[in-house]
């Protein structure tokens, strides 16, 4: 059983590996969370679906490395991001920028939870209204018991 | 407004059917990385050259001031599509006369001379990128990737993978001819 158990641990082992190495981190504790925070809304732009931070393509790495050298040389988290946006583009934010050309993006969920709201409402509305019917007139009363008596006649002949 | 209602998921699946259409398109490549650096001045690098080749180094300013375009390719002894697409660098050079500069990215300058000294050298200068940091200063997401450079030192096309095959060369060749990069073409 303890066995079994140990084997599980070190099965375990490489999920906690992590993709940033040792020799990259920064020795100041506070640049490399910064590091480490800027590195997670990076794209790798090999694998294309992974932040930077997560990544081991060569590329992700090289970024990181570039992180924290501009981290060192003192520079914002937002400088650090523009420099290697104006290389790489928007394309490498895992968070697209808000912009005209990004509107749609950003909108259309909302835009299309209020279009089911008010569809759905109008549909449920409409329905309500429906269900409350009016009293017959007098008229259509004296119809449908006209009616009625001729069938009852008509049955009993 | 019952009308409108009604016709709601008509106009949904139009739309959506619009998309999966564009979808279908078997020209678009959803892989795309869009490069910024189309229109945009060439990047500033400055390499040194491989040591033990006698090709010079390369930097921003040998791509300044030529009197056609040139092509800059990033190519590594490690990559294997590098291999095929240097055959056809190579014709391209030869036959067609464009000038070829190159970036060797992360490679050991050994085995980039013994890769270069067994293929040829259709290269005037290779700049070796050993840090990858060049790479990064052109937006580079793997190699090879090849790049044409006006004579301002604008950016005028990149393409991403290997020049190989019918369809690359051919889509790379219209793009020498707009450039103006080739001898021949300089005037269309």
């Amino acid at each position: 059983m303890r066995q079994l158990i140990f084997a599980c641990c070190v099965g375990l082992l490489p999920f906690a590996a992590n993709a940033v190495e040792p020799d990259e981190m920064l020795t100041d504790p506070v640049l490399e969370q910064r590091a480490r925070e800027i590195s997670k809304d990076l794209r790798c732009v090999v694998c294309q679906n992974q932040d930077i931070d997560s990544s081991n393509a060569g590329v992700a790495r090289d970024l990181r490395l570039l992180v924290r050298e501009r981290l060192v040389t003192g520079d914002t988290d937002t400088e650090v991001i523009e420099y290697i946006r104006a290389r790489y583009g928007d394309y490498v934010l895992l968070k697209p920028p808000l912009e005209p050309a990004t509107y749609a993006l950003w909108f259309a969920p909302i835009a299309f939870v209020l279009i089911g709201v008010f569809v759905g409402g109008g549909v449920l509305m409409s329905r309500r209204k429906q269900e409350a019917f009016e009293d017959l007139g007098a008229e259509d009363e004296n119809t449908v018991s006209e009616i009625l008596r001729r069938n009852e006649a008509g049955d009993a002949s | 407004m019952k009308r409108l209602i009604a016709g709601l998921p008509f106009i949904a699946a139009v739309i959506f059917g619009g998309f999966f259409l564009w979808g279908l398109n078997p020209d678009r490549d959803p892989n795309e990385i869009p490069s910024v650096f189309i229109s945009q001045p060439a990047p500033k690098f400055d390499l040194e050259a491989i040591p033990g080749l006698e090709t010079p180094g390369l930097s921003r300013s040998d791509l300044v001031g030529n009197e056609r375009p040139v092509v800059v390719n990033v190519f590594a002894s490690w990559c294997v599509p590098c291999r095929a697409e240097h055959a056809v660098l190579t014709r391209f050079v030869e036959r067609e006369g464009i000038r070829l500069f190159g970036i060797n990215y992360k490679d050991k300058p050994a085995d980039a001379v013994k890769w270069l000294n067994d293929l040829g050298n259709p290269y005037e200068r290779i700049g070796s990128d050993l840090s990858g940091r060049t790479g990064i200063e052109w937006g580079l997401s793997g190699v090879p990737e090849t790049f044409i450079v006006d004579g301002d030192g604008t950016v005028l096309f990149r393409y991403v993978g290997p020049v190989v095959g019918p369809e690359a060369v051919e889509r790379f060749t219209e793009a020498l001819k707009q450039a103006g990069a080739l001898p021949s073409g300089a005037a269309s």
